[in-house]
């Protein structure tokens, strides 16, 4: 099979997949990341977002050849045990999460956004967060938490 | 009564080094038996069959705690994490009875080679049952340890204290630590249930907002779902299922999917089709090819969506009274107004966002299976009747899933890879349900019909109520017969699927809690389309759905305000204190133009969590649509274990119940299931997500009880009665949609 080079959470990986294989198996499969997670596999459902270039894009639909020479970020490296992405702290601190299936693509949305808006209004947050489905009915949690994540970016300055 | 009020501040148990110090535990998996450590991916497999482990009788401490010479207390409990912060929630209970702080509490979760056989995690019993048994051996353990530690400082028990692990002469410096009172040894006994436990008003742990650990591990992305677990020499699976229930395979292209690289056997068993790989995307590939080429025999369903409803009502099985007076003549004086209105509910779908997933592996004589299951005991009961295995020579291991809200593809698709284990023996076969075939198999809830009667005497109470409900069954867990496993019905020796008689959970909350003079309650059983089981609350959503919207229309004939009205024939204190609180929190009574609000009220199954609520919808009545912009809910769950888990459970509870009332039903036709998206199975999302308030009404003093299906009855009635305030149009059939509102009125 051949060999495609992809950019992930800043490093170069190597990966042997055939190229129309979908991101999120790559991820999953080939690098064994645990956040990316397969919900629908239809672009409905959003627990596969990844972050290409900045953006939220969900990764089941991307093939892995069309992300050669992109930038492709997972939550893994948004931050870890000892340093969160405030917005990671935010989540935890506002326990915005049942079971946390939805976890991921809430993030990952709400991350992009706040690299986009310092003062995202609730319309805003609503709208990036659209794209993701919450079942166990977490959303007004996680709209505090996002709330939440602005004030702490703003403080961190 | 001391309230919980909302900005409560959240506590962190502080950092756990929780991988580092724990022996057998680890990052929250429990694995054995093919761990006695993990890190990261790179478990090893260890012979199996040596010290196959079972629990201990549950008479004993230890089949419930253990101590370790650090101190360290592990929890063990039958009941499985479902996102409702059970491990949470028991922790706590044993760390308040035992003085314990926290940090250095841990807890392992449904596994039948170690916990108790607790049954199902189910119809919100587990802070009742589990938390029970946990608060006995605690209590229990804390008075041995404190005989121990007398004897150890030779001084008087009496005149020792505890706290944070470490018991104390209060009379001089001698101090031990319950890690040096058990050092490795562990604290032997039975339970004693009369052991003296702590009163609530001096608890320190329980009631508090303790944060979930686990939710630390999903914020950052660690493993921690049943999805997430890869072991050594793991192999991907997938199952074709038929186009429809009862479809016959014709045949399948077998070389073209054998051709495909990855696939190492595609195997076939009747009708029961499955494909394994190497890669995960090699069997999806596999599948995909399996469902365009592969030809049934088709067997269409007897009826489309649209004619449900009417072919409820026509159920002509046989009527049972299940609950109130056998006999009884409705009154023929003029002066009592009657009243008769129908309701209906549409088969509505767990919906979990992740798809089934499940591990299994055939080694050497015996079969593990890493299982989301809601009950670990009775799948392996059920897998042995599958199998033709005994149970010893299996083991059940929970690892968390998706959020699942009752019985949904759980066990079946553990069902699958114990099946393809056996056929594929020797490496953990991992199975994954598609998008579509999860919407397309799970066990819905239950389609339901109600016909509610009631007359109003002159003092404007209702003198007779009759409930009349036509209901499928709500139970069709697998319990030891392996026909309940959709896999074990497409076999070539098929089991065969007996739903086993009346189902209990269609009546669940159809009586009224008010005191009317009389009330008759019927069950009609419906044999519907389409597959069913538990969904949150069973039978409650609906029965509560209709039997609040009719108390407010019973309300309106009686021209009383719907409040008083309820509050008149209602007796017991704390039902009549949270429908009172919410009426005060919500500013029910305030008006404004083009905005409805409703309220309804249960207590859940009659001996569980009392709930009150206030929906809000604001209103367009040029443009012809609404929008629930608002629910407020007070709940007395009676003494209360962590309340932010407590809130965050009914605030879930809200919001999903809110998306099946307004948005869910499921399309069939004959051809088979039509939802088999989210596209055409439209849930609720942030933008269709009214502002949510909780209010917990505290009561240290009273029994906990369970609360995580509370509110799915009363949000549903609260929505109609709110439809009502604002149009005068009564919507009775579920989900509530702006074509189903009658704008003249
Ligand atoms: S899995 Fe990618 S959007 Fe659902
Ligand atoms: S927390 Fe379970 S899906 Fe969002």
């Amino acid at each position: 099979m051949p060999e495609i080079i992809l950019e992930i959470n800043g490093k170069e990986e190597k990966l042997d997949v055939d190229p129309k294989t979908p991101l999120l198996y790559a991820l999953r499969g080939n690098l064994s990341l645990n956040a990316p997670k397969f919900g629908c596999g239809l672009g409905q459902c959003g627990t596969c977002m990844v972050l290409v270039n900045g953006s939220p894009q969900p990764s089941c639909l991307l093939t892995c050849e069309s992300m050669s020479g992109k930038s492709i970020r997972t939550l893994e490296d948004l931050g870890n045990e000892e340093k969160m992405d405030p917005v990671q702290e935010a989540f935890f601190e506002k326990q915005a999460a049942q079971c946390g299936f939805c976890t991921n693509g809430m993030i990952i949305c709400a991350k992009a956004l706040l690299e986009q808006h310092s003062e995202p209004t609730t319309a805003d947050i609503t709208n990036a967060l659209n794209r993701v489905l919450c079942r166990c009915g977490s959303h007004s949690r996680i709209l505090d938490a996002v709330k939440y994540a602005v004030n702490l970016k703003r403080n961190q300055g | 009564m001391v309230e919980n009020t909302n900005n409560e501040k959240l506590i962190n148990k502080g950092r756990r080094d929780f991988i580092k110090s724990s022996g057998y535990l680890m990052v929250g998996f429990n694995l054995f038996p093919i761990v006695s450590c993990v890190q990261g991916n790179q478990a090893e497999t260890k012979n199996l069959n040596e010290e196959f482990p079972r629990p201990l009788d549950a008479n004993q401490i230890n089949a419930w705690l253990k101590i370790d010479e650090k101190g360290l207390v592990t929890v063990m409990t039958g009941k499985m994490e479902l996102g409702q912060g059970i491990k949470t929630a028991l922790q706590q209970i044993a760390a308040e009875e035992l003085d314990v702080s926290m940090d250095n509490m841990r807890i392992l979760i449904a596994d039948t080679g170690i916990t108790q056989d607790e049954r199902y995690t189910a119809g919100s019993g587990s802070i009742e049952g589990s938390g029970g048994s946990i608060r006995n051996a605690a209590a229990t353990a804390r008075q041995l340890l404190l005989e121990m530690a007398a004897k150890k400082l030779e001084v008087n028990e009496n005149q020792l204290s505890i706290k944070d692990g470490i018991v104390s002469d209060m009379n001089s410096t001698k101090t031990i630590s319950y890690g040096a009172l058990v050092q490795n040894q562990q604290i032997d006994g039975k339970t004693n249930e009369a052991v003296k436990k702590k009163d609530p008003a001096a608890y320190k742990i329980v009631g508090r907002p303790i944060l979930r650990e686990d939710i630390r591990n999903l914020v950052l992305g660690n493993e921690h779902f049943i999805h997430d677990l890869r072991l050594p020499e793991m192999v991907h699976a997938r199952v074709l299922r038929p186009p429809v229930y009862k479809a016959k395979i014709k045949s399948i292209p077998e070389t073209e999917v054998k051709s495909i690289p990855g696939v190492l056997s595609l195997i076939r068993d009747g009708n029961y089709i499955a494909v394994i790989a190497d890669e995960e995307y090699a069997a999806v590939k596999a599948l995909k090819v399996l469902k365009e080429k592969s030809v049934w025999e088709k067997h269409p369903l007897s009826l489309d969506d649209p004619n449900l409803k009417e072919a409820i009502f026509k159920s002509d099985e046989k009527e049972q009274v299940v609950d109130g007076e056998k006999q009884f003549a409705w009154a023929s004086d003029a002066q009592f107004k009657t009243l008769e209105a129908s309701y209906f509910r549409p088969y509505h779908m767990h919906g979990s966002i992740g798809p089934s997933c499940a591990i299994a592996m055939w080694k050497e004589d015996f079969l593990t299976i890493w299982s989301p299951s809601q009950g670990v005991y009775p799948l392996r009961r059920t897998v042995s009747d599958l199998l033709k295995i005994p149970e010893e020579k299996i083991r059940a291991i929970g690892v968390p899933g998706s959020g699942c809200y009752g019985h949904n593809g759980a066990d079946d698709v553990s069902a699958d890879a114990a099946l393809l284990a056996i056929k594929f023996p020797g490496r953990p076969v991992r199975v994954q349900w598609m998008r579509e075939d999860e919407h397309s198999w799970e066990p819905y809830g239950s389609a339901m019909g109600f016909t509610l009667k009631a007359q109003i005497d002159r003092e404007k109470k209702v003198s007779f109520w009759q409930t009349k409900l036509w209901s499928d069954t709500h139970s069709t867990r697998p319990n030891g017969k392996a026909g309940h496993f959709i896999g074990a019905r497409h076999l070539d020796q098929p089991f065969n699927f007996d739903a086993g008689g009346f189902s209990g959970g269609s009546y669940r909350n159809a009586t009224p809690l008010y005191n009317f003079g009389g009330k008759q309650i019927i069950s009609i059983p419906f044999v519907g389309p389409l597959r069913t089981s538990a969904l949150r609350s069973l039978g409650a959503y609906a029965n509560i759905f209709a039997l609040e919207s009719f108390m407010d229309e019973l309300a309106y004939l009686a021209e009383r305000d719907v409040v008083q009205f309820r509050l008149d024939q209602l007796e017991d204190p704390r039902a009549r204190a949270v429908i009172e609180e919410v009426v005060e929190k919500s500013d029910f009574k305030s008006k404004s133009s083009n905005v409805g609000k409703g309220l309804a009220f249960s207590r859940y199954k009659k001996t569980a969590a009392y709930l009150a609520v206030v929906a809000e919808v604001k209103i367009d009545p040029v443009g012809k649509t609404f929008r629930c912009s608002k629910l407020t809910a007070v709940i007395d769950a009676g003494q209360v274990i962590n309340s932010d888990g407590l809130k965050n459970q009914t605030e879930g509870g809200m919001i999903q119940s809110a998306s099946w009332t307004l948005k869910e039903y499921v399309r069939f036709n004959a051809q088979g299931i039509k939802s088999t998206s989210w596209e055409t199975y439209p849930i609720f999302r942030f933008e269709d997500v009214p502002k949510i308030e909780v209010l917990v009404l505290d009561r240290p003093q009273e029994k906990a009880l369970g609360a995580g299906e509370a509110a799915q009855g009363p949000v549903a009635a609260a929505i109609a009665n709110a439809i009502f305030d604002a149009t005068k149009s009564r919507v009775r059939d579920l989900p509530i949609t702006p074509d189903k509102i009658q704008w003249s009125r």
